[in-house]
């Protein structure tokens, strides 16, 4: 299980055919679609309350219709989410896209070196590592910010580019790690009979087939980053911070403005929601590579 | 492996930048952070610090809130984690013997997954409101309106459960992951194993408990591990459902932000030093066992 | 953000550069030169307060509007943050002087909140302000006395509001047979008429979450100590855990025992919605909640009534907002600008007409002031004034973490034991 190390839904999920006709009786497997469609619907609840209060108008939100569809369908609500978190939205791609990519770059590099290139000692350097992503960043802020004022690095966006990809390293370079480990060394190995040297070979053979790894590191950069609040809160505010701080205040105003709220919390999560829509079968990849190893 | 310094040099130069900033980054600040933790530094900037030793920790430990706020912790990783792993694990089941419309479902259980706490925190403060009766809103409404008005109840303002409320929208985001790290384990396990000890007659209990089951707990320690360090830093879900001032919602994270707010550099450090030990308890195991099984495989 | 900020300010004050250099050194912050001489300041100031909603946005947008008068060459930058009456704001606030990215000005309470800052060393001394500008005789001495600290001056105060103020629908105490013009000489008179209310329905006094409660508390502490008790709280003249607080936590706790169940969930404007929706009889808030009240068309006396919360008639629980001068401000000639708008006639006039409270400035016009606001200013110039512990005007911020963190407990656990020895625990702590 643990040894595709990059499996992609298909492949780490995919239901072994001779199994599928192994469903017992009919009275069975009613109770399971039952359950499914069940759990289904629980799961889609708090979808529908976003979707369905984000265009109510002001006067729709009695307790008494709280389960209602609205009874006209107004977007005042998305505009004045929009107003709030449109310029948060831009400042959330501008610090995300180079924080993954950077943090992608370093992972692939610490990934090689760790599987491939390996040196005394790389097994403990990896585990030092790995304990980086499961530190409660608490236990480093106070000093934390300290340092990023003494580095002299802004706050808002190039700060939280700094502190993502520092603290992003640990899981790229385990799911590169993971990945690279299982390509078949004797392609390094030859590489390195012919003489290549370390980057040679790092960037004529392992960069090469590299791809399928970068896409679930980027992916999973790019959500986690996106999805930061504490980070954000430290480093940022609502003027310079990512759509997490935006969203915050926008929901947790004193008139509290529900449909603009829920409409907020859509559009903030829409690109992560995409980003998983479109590329769902890396993602779950990636969140295997990340953890069933790890 | 040994080759020397100009076999392994290059290696060691590439990985060196990172090496470093999580040199820094991370053992660095936690040894700067335990040393502020062991001053007087209740203010900002400036001034005279000196070291009082292990005062700040006692003064925590002897304060019922703090004291209120790490059973609170307890308690939600407690629901936290049974409800992820109790979910996670009867949809993969549910879902593993093969189901028309399979990536439809687990689409549809995962999602949650890629929105960030604050965004489901908005529509969850909605579900969760705690009017009950006429004014009630949320679940207590739904639950009004559809004959289980029994179930209405205070929700995240329960002096003794109310932080188990918050558990609920982190087991809705949570527990689709746990399903596919189960359900990657349910079909790693090879079907000559499930066939052999059907030949042997083992009944379908007995199959999961000798087979399944031993097939399936390391992916459950990997969960637990990746959930409960999750859980243990709880804080983004609270901000955004109850604020950092409500009472029955403390954890250690919102008070490390408060004293942090206000100032008290001292105690917000020694707060993020108990957290750390508090997580350390549960990866630091998990990290020598993984690295034992490294070595083995290696 | 810095670098777009500066990039548009750049833009902005492109033009008005040369003159800016004429002034000389408007970087290194020269006080007063140009502060009262509008056409010759340029460039932009960050305003950052909480005055996101509401009256409060309308009185700041009243402001706004009087300051792109006075200075039309400077550009206001709204740095609004929402959310519980400012404690979202403070958060951000505080975070932004600790990484040195302050705004142009920020707004805090005046009193002891302004005393953290000083203390931090994050905002300027106005003295000179005040001096050049006559400053001193525009705001009543009472009020310039609870924003010295040491013989300065750190801020300019905008508006004043009460906080001991009850609100109250007739109709609803009709419907449970209390009598509407009942005045309560004492908390005790008004509780006997909450439990009647409760008897028939209603919600008796509506709350909502954690600092609306300290806001309550501390006019119930004001009520059973009196005004002289009150004030000796924060001065160590009171006994925290002294009988007469006991007696003041107990009120405290009957008349959260008449409140709404749901108040966790809700923020002022629910609560004080609940009293104009008619499902409570009672609201305690400060009176920036008349602007909810007028918004909604509702008359003073006849569709709803407001008055001195019981036991406090002829104290005026005060509380003000102020703008300060952030050290390091990125354009101190703006922010003196900003500064000497706020403290003009005009603009006082225009940001408390809408935000409904009342000028600290003696010599802005009120004549068209509602009625409420008559009454409040006429008790400012001749009740006795006591400082406000929810809205920072009594305490520094860190105490009142503490009472906030007491109060939200107690709340929860309901024990007045614990209560009160939290709060003796949180006096020691700040005080000394």
């Amino acid at each position: 299980m643990s040894t595709s190390a990059l499996p992609t839904a298909d492949v780490a999920l995919a239901p072994s055919g001779r199994r599928a006709d192994h469903t017992g009786s009919v009275a069975m497997r009613t109770v399971r679609y039952a359950l499914l469609t069940f759990f289904l619907l629980v799961v889609l609840l708090p979808a529908y309350v976003l979707f369905v209060t984000s265009f109510k108008g002001l006067g729709d939100a009695t307790p008494s219709r709280a389960w209602s569809l609205p009874q006209s369908w107004e977007t005042a609500g998305w505009d004045r989410a929009w107003e709030v978190l449109s310029p948060a939205l831009l400042r959330t791609f501008s610090m995300v896209i180079p924080a993954s990519i950077i943090s992608a770059m370093l992972g692939s590099m610490n990934g090689f070196v760790l599987s491939k290139w390996r040196f005394p000692g790389a097994d403990v350097v990896f585990t030092m590592l790995l304990f980086g992503m499961f530190i409660p960043y608490q236990a480093v802020m106070i000093p934390l910010v300290q340092l990023m004022q003494d580095l002299g690095v802004p706050s808002g966006v190039p700060s939280l580019i700094v502190l993502h990809v520092v603290y992003g390293i640990p899981i790229t370079t385990l799911i590169f790690r993971n990945y690279y480990a299982s390509i078949p060394t004797d392609l390094v190995e030859a590489a390195r009979v012919d003489g290549a040297g370390m980057l040679r070979t790092y960037s004529s053979i392992v960069l090469p087939i590299s791809a399928p790894a970068f896409v679930v590191v980027l992916i999973w950069q790019f959500t986690s980053a996106w999805n930061d609040y504490l980070f954000a809160l430290f480093f940022s505010n609502s003027r310079n911070g990512p759509v997490t701080i935006s969203l915050n205040f926008l929901a947790s105003g004193q008139l509290q403005d529900y449909s603009a709220s829920m409409a907020g919390a859509l559009i903030a999560s829409l690109p992560t929601l995409l980003v998983y829509i479109i590329l769902g079968r890396w993602f779950v990849g990636g969140l295997m590579a990340g953890s069933v190893k790890g | 492996m040994n080759r020397g310094w100009r076999a392994w040099g290059p290696p060691v130069l590439l990985i060196l930048p990172s090496l470093i900033l999580i040199g820094v980054f991370v053992y660095g600040l936690i040894g700067v952070n335990f040393n502020t933790s062991l001053t007087d530094q209740h203010h900002r900037i400036g001034g005279d610090v000196a070291y009082v030793g292990f005062d700040n920790y006692k003064t925590l430990f002897q304060d019922d809130t703090f004291i209120y706020s790490l059973k609170n912790l307890l308690k939600y990783t407690g629901a936290f984690l049974a409800g992820t792993l109790v979910l996670g694990f009867v949809w993969a089941w549910l879902l593993e013997k093969g189901v028309k419309g399979e990536g439809f479902f687990r689409a549809v259980y995962l999602f949650p997954m890629a929105v960030s706490f604050i965004a489901s925190g908005v529509v969850w403060r909605w579900l969760l409101n705690n009017a009950e009766g006429d004014r009630a809103g949320g679940l207590n409404r739904l639950f009004e309106q559809s004959g289980l008005g029994f179930l209405q109840n205070q929700w995240w303002t329960d002096p003794n459960w109310g932080v188990v409320a918050i558990a609920m929208p982190a087991v809705w985001q949570l527990s689709g992951y746990v399903m596919a790290l189960f359900l990657a384990g349910f079909r790693g396990i090879p079907d000559e194993l499930r066939e052999a000890a059907r030949v042997d007659g083992a009944t379908e209990w007995q199959l999961y408990r000798h087979v399944i089951f031993p097939q399936l707990s390391p992916v459950a320690l990997s969960a637990i591990v990746i959930v409960g360090h999750m859980s243990l830093k709880v804080f983004d879900l609270i901000m955004a459902i109850a604020g950092q001032t409500n009472y029955t919602t403390q954890v250690p994270a919102i008070q490390m932000w408060v004293e942090f707010t206000r100032g008290d550099y001292a105690r917000s450090a020694a707060i993020g030093t108990i957290l750390l030990v508090i997580v350390a308890f549960l990866i630091i195991p998990y990290l020598v066992y993984t690295y034992r099984q490294e070595r083995l495989t290696r | 953000m810095n670098r777009t900020r500066r990039a548009l300010s750049a833009m902005v004050a492109a033009g008005a550069l040369v003159v800016l250099a004429a002034c000389g050194g408007s970087d290194d912050g020269d006080k007063k030169d140009t502060s009262s001489d509008g056409g010759t300041v340029s460039g932009e100031v960050e305003v950052f307060t909480w005055w996101a909603e509401g009256s409060e946005k309308a009185g700041l947008d009243a402001l706004v509007a009087e300051f792109n008068k006075q200075y039309p060459d400077v550009k206001f930058v709204n740095g609004a943050v929402a959310g519980g009456a400012g404690s979202d704001a403070k958060n951000v606030l505080a975070s932004r002087l600790q990484t040195n990215d302050p705004p142009g000005t920020f707004q805090a309470h005046a009193g002891a909140e302004v005393t953290d800052y000083i203390n931090n060393g994050q905002i300027e001394d106005l003295t000179q302000m005040y001096a050049d500008n006559g400053w001193n005789d525009y705001f009543p001495q009472t009020l310039l006395d609870r924003l010295t600290m040491d013989g300065k001056i750190y801020s300019v105060p905008s508006n004043i509001h009460r906080a001991n103020v009850v609100w109250a629908n007739p109709a609803v105490l009709e419907d449970a047979g209390v009598d509407p013009k009942a005045t309560y000489a004492s908390l005790d008179d008004w509780i006997s008429d909450l439990q009647k209310i409760k008897a028939a329905g209603k919600i008796p006094l509506s709350i909502a979450t954690d600092w609306t409660q300290v806001h309550l508390f501390e006019t119930v502490l004001l009520a059973d100590l009196g005004a002289d008790g009150y004030t000796g709280l924060w001065d160590g003249t009171t006994d925290w855990a002294g009988s007469e607080v006991t007696a003041a936590l107990e009120d405290y706790k009957t008349l959260l025992d008449l409140t709404n169940e749901d108040r966790q969930s809700l923020d002022w404007p629910d609560a004080t919605q609940l009293v104009i929706d008619g499902d409570a009889a009672f609201n305690v808030m400060g009176d920036w909640a008349v602007a909810a009240f007028e918004e909604q068309g509702k008359k003073l006396d006849t569709d709803y009534l407001a008055y001195p919360v019981p036991g406090t008639d002829g104290v005026f629980d005060f509380l003000a907002d102020s703008f300060t001068m952030p050290v390091g401000a990125p354009d101190p000639a703006a922010t003196e600008a900003w500064l000497s708008t706020v403290a003009s006639p005009e603009g006082q006039t225009a940001f408390n007409m809408k935000k409904g409270s009342i000028p600290a400035n003696t010599e802005a016009d009120t004549s068209g002031f509602g009625p409420y606001q008559q009454t409040a200013i006429e008790s400012y110039a001749n009740d006795e004034i006591v400082s406000s512990l929810a809205h920072g005007a009594a305490a520094p911020i860190s105490w009142l973490t503490d009472i906030t963190s007491a109060v939200a407990k107690f709340g929860s656990t309901g024990d007045l034991g614990g209560f009160q020895d939290d709060l003796a625990a949180a006096a020691e702590k700040n005080a000394g």
